[in-house]
């Protein structure tokens, strides 16, 4: 697979590693109403969906960005490639 | 029918007229007490051994595609009982008990042929952990025998002895574990359960849950609705799509595991070989191709079929221990789908609804499990308790802070 980085252009996808489901980013409130179950669910439970899938991979043998692919599942194919910051930000999760 | 040597001798003579379809094909009742949902070994086990151990035949089995196309027809057909933690090792061992009569009780030649599996060692701690395994193997009644270099030279003199990086220091060698024929499996239990009275649906998707005041009563199909006291899904590979149609969100990603099959070759395996360095194992089917594989190819997919850079690992990891592997041509290779669970270890459960449960999460170890698997789901079906070797499989176990975590990785599907 290649995955075309924002910044760098088109890479293998040896060069990342693969993190996993994109909630992974909505770490909720350690402090919080409910913070067993949301852990619970935010650790354990994945949606696992078969056809386009947001998910998280780190480009460790390159610029050490976390990138947000969105790939179909069925197919391999990728449709869009962001950093994970910029979708952090637009969910008011990072500065 | 029962198939035996002189049923061979017999069918010879008269002109082999006498044979006939093993299973049925028939239309669905309005209602059973059982409906499992997916015909693959697990299911098809399950089925049999709910009917011929716990006598519970108004059992249906359904089936999208035909009887054993998914993993059970997909894997590198490995059986072996060589865990380390209590939450598995005695279940394994209870499958590979089974696996060691099956083919009495089904009637049906499955090819089961215990070879051996040799595990290597290549450092002073990894023969410390294999000891350690070698012990918790024994304690469950299972074989487990640490093996030192001149013992592994004698059974395979042309592995990689003396590499700089990853000398053969001994192996964990249990001398029980082989290989069985994987589709006979499926075929055997097909036969078994339909011979008693379960109806095996072919070709009949399940598309939804019937439910009713928060109770399952069964499925909708591609054949019409289709009743049932309890419903048993049996699908790993596509768990997670299937019960969300139940409106559950699992424990589990799918992954795509490949696998290889090298040219026929005269017989030069004595069992199954894993490399200790690496992820590598290989055995020799009957008909001699060189079967082995390796790693996940490690993100979400449900495409049957991987990528490259796997394939050169897995053959990286077969030239650095058995270098003469390199003189065989590959012939095939096929990617299956695994449920990659959050601790490496399966789910044999009860879900929070009543009247479905739930039979998945088998990484990509399920193959061997089946007999167990197929018996311990049979016994919560049948009893509405968990059968004593399967009782940690439970759904709540991460909840609970009990997770079954082999490798110890922690909650991250690709490393398990």
């Amino acid at each position: 697979m290649i995955i075309h980085h924002p910044l760098l252009g088109p890479r293998d996808a040896a060069e990342f590693v693969y993190k996993g489901d994109v909630s992974l980013i909505d770490r909720p409130d350690g402090m919080g109403d409910g913070a067993d179950d949301a852990f619970h669910d935010y650790l354990y439970l994945r949606e696992n969906p078969a056809g386009e899938h947001q998910e998280l991979w780190y480009h460790e043998q390159g610029d050490r960005s976390w990138l947000v692919v969105t790939r179909n599942t069925l197919t391999h194919e990728i449709s869009n490639v962001e950093l994970a910051r910029d979708l952090a930000r637009r969910r008011g999760r990072s500065a | 029918m029962r198939y035996s040597a002189f049923r061979i001798f017999k069918e010879g003579l008269t002109g082999n007229k006498g044979w006939k379809p093993v299973w049925r094909e028939p239309e669905p009742k309005a209602e059973y007490d059982v409906i499992i949902v997916g015909g693959g070994g697990h299911g098809l086990a399950t089925a049999y051994y709910l009917a011929r151990e716990f006598g519970v035949t108004n059992v249906a089995v359904v089936e999208k595609g035909w009887i054993g196309s998914g993993n059970v027809g997909r894997n590198t057909t490995i059986v072996r009982s060589n865990y380390l933690l209590e939450g598995n090792q005695p279940f394994y061992e209870k499958s590979l008990k089974l696996w060691e009569v099956l083919e009495q009780d089904f009637n049906y030649n499955a090819m089961v042929s215990q070879r051996g599996i040799m595990n290597l060692i290549h450092s002073d701690p990894q023969r410390d952990a294999f000891a350690r395994r070698a012990n918790s193997m024994r304690l469950s009644g299972a074989d487990a025998v640490l093996l030192g270099p001149d013992e592994i030279r004698t059974k395979a003199p042309y592995l990689d002895f003396d590499n700089a990086r990853f000398p053969i220091q001994g192996a964990l060698w249990q001398p029980r574990g082989g290989t069985v024929r994987h589709d006979a499996v499926a075929w055997g239990y097909a036969r078994g359960a339909d011979s008693r009275g379960v109806d095996i649906l072919q070709n009949t998707e399940c598309t939804g849950f019937v439910m009713e005041g928060g109770t399952c009563r069964g499925i909708e199909t591609s054949r019409g609705t289709i009743r049932a006291k309890k419903v048993a899904v049996c699908v790993a590979g596509s768990s997670s799509r299937v019960m969300a149609m139940a409106g559950m969100r699992l424990p589990i990603e799918s992954h795509v595991l490949q696998a290889f099959v090298s040219e026929g070759l005269k017989p030069v395996l004595p069992g199954v070989i894993t490399f200790g360095a690496g992820h590598f194992y290989v055995s020799q089917s009957d008909k001699g191709g060189l079967v082995f594989g390796g790693d996940i190819d490690g993100y979400n997919s449900y495409a049957q079929r991987g990528n490259l850079p796997v394939v050169e690992d897995v053959c990286e990891g077969g030239m650095a221990i058995m270098p003469m592997i390199g003189r065989a041509r590959l012939l095939r290779m096929w990617g299956g789908l695994m449920d990659m669970s959050m601790d490496g270890s399966p789910f044999i459960d009860k879900t929070h609804i009543d009247g479905l449960y739930f039979n998945g999460g088998w990484c990509y170890g399920g193959f061997k499990a089946t007999p167990a698997s197929g018996w311990c789901y049979a016994h919560l079906l049948a009893r509405d308790e968990p059968h004593e070797t399967a009782r940690h499989f439970r759904l709540d176990r991460f909840r609970r802070g009990a997770p079954i975590d082999e490798k110890g990785q922690g909650a991250q599907p690709n490393l398990h």
